[in-house]
């Protein structure tokens, strides 16, 4: 706290995330179009991902792999963490666009305010 | 100077999810979401994170595009609204920025990136690293944790994967009824 230089590089990658997940928040609740939303929804994630592997990260340290010499790791456990949450994410994301190729096919149309449209006639 | 370099990309990560929100062709936002997964991969190396890396190189930026991409094929290519009203975009600006704000005054409690004292280092990680080579022979701890010590996380994600395929096949498949 007492440097500010060194504050601001201890900092950066989580406030870097912030503005990430701040976009991804924005473009969900503002854009109509559900492909859009869909890609929204993946910037939030990865912003949430990029904020746990930063956490796990270790000054002068290596990737988590046991080599001689080696003094210091990086915390493998925020690794496992993510990689299974990257799966899932995938795993997500192709069912919404799955409902939203059906949607398109029952509505014909993956913008928000049209299908609400059809929806009331 | 890898910090450097990491907040460097990040900047470029910023762009292009700015550059997401003002785009209106899908199939440049689905390429450009691509990208943003290959830089968010470098990040990750960075981080010293190769296995990350390596699986948002290929799933994140691989197997998404690819479903994008089949997606896009399956609708339209070109978002015909444009991007709501004024007084949406005021309250999305305002719930973005609160929450972010709210983010950062919570940053400050939180340890410097690279802080090898920081809680997260001295619990359970420790002993990972030191019995993990040992109990499980795989050298990479990650992959160690991941299919040895987590193995029913690992079971779980698995059934999430299946259960997901189920529905995508369900609501995609052409049942022969349904046909004309």
């Amino acid at each position: 706290m007492t440097d500010p230089l060194s504050f601001l590089s201890g900092h950066a990658v989580q406030w870097g995330a912030v503005v990430l997940l701040m976009t991804g928040l924005y473009i969900v609740m503002t854009r109509g179009n559900l492909i859009k939303k869909v890609v929204g929804l993946n910037i939030v994630q990865t912003a949430v991902f990029l904020l746990y592997i930063s956490i796990g990260y270790v000054e002068d340290g290596t990737a988590p792999i046991v080599l001689e010499g080696a003094a210091r790791y990086s915390n493998p456990l925020p690794h496992v963490l993510i990689l299974t949450a990257i799966v899932v994410s995938v795993a997500t994301t192709s069912l919404a666009l799955a409902l939203i190729v059906r949607i398109r096919e029952a509505y014909g149309s993956i913008e928000e305010d049209e299908i609400r449209e059809r929806e009331s006639d | 100077m890898e910090r450097l370099h990491i907040v460097l990309l990040i900047a470029l990560m910023i762009a292009l999810a700015l550059a997401l929100v003002r785009m209106r062709n899908l199939l440049a936002i689905a390429i450009l979401s691509g990208v943003y997964s290959l830089l968010l991969a470098a990040v990750y190396t960075l981080l010293d994170a190769v296995d990350v890396a390596f699986t948002e190189a290929a799933v994140g930026a691989g197997i998404t595009l690819t479903l994008m991409l089949a997606a896009l094929s399956l609708t339209t290519r070109r978002e015909t609204r444009p991007g709501g009203r004024a007084a949406r975009r005021v309250l999305g600006l305002a719930v973005a920025f609160a929450a972010g704000a709210a983010l950062v005054y919570a940053s400050f409690d939180m340890p410097a990136l690279g802080d090898a004292a920081a809680p997260i280092h001295n619990h359970v990680a420790d002993r990972y690293i030191a019995e993990g080579p040992r109990d499980t022979g795989v050298p990479n701890i990650v992959t160690a944790v991941l299919a040895s010590y987590r193995g029913y996380d690992t079971l779980g994600e698995v059934t999430v994967i299946f259960t997901a395929g189920i529905g995508v096949i369900a609501l995609l498949w052409r049942w022969r009824r349904d046909e004309p």
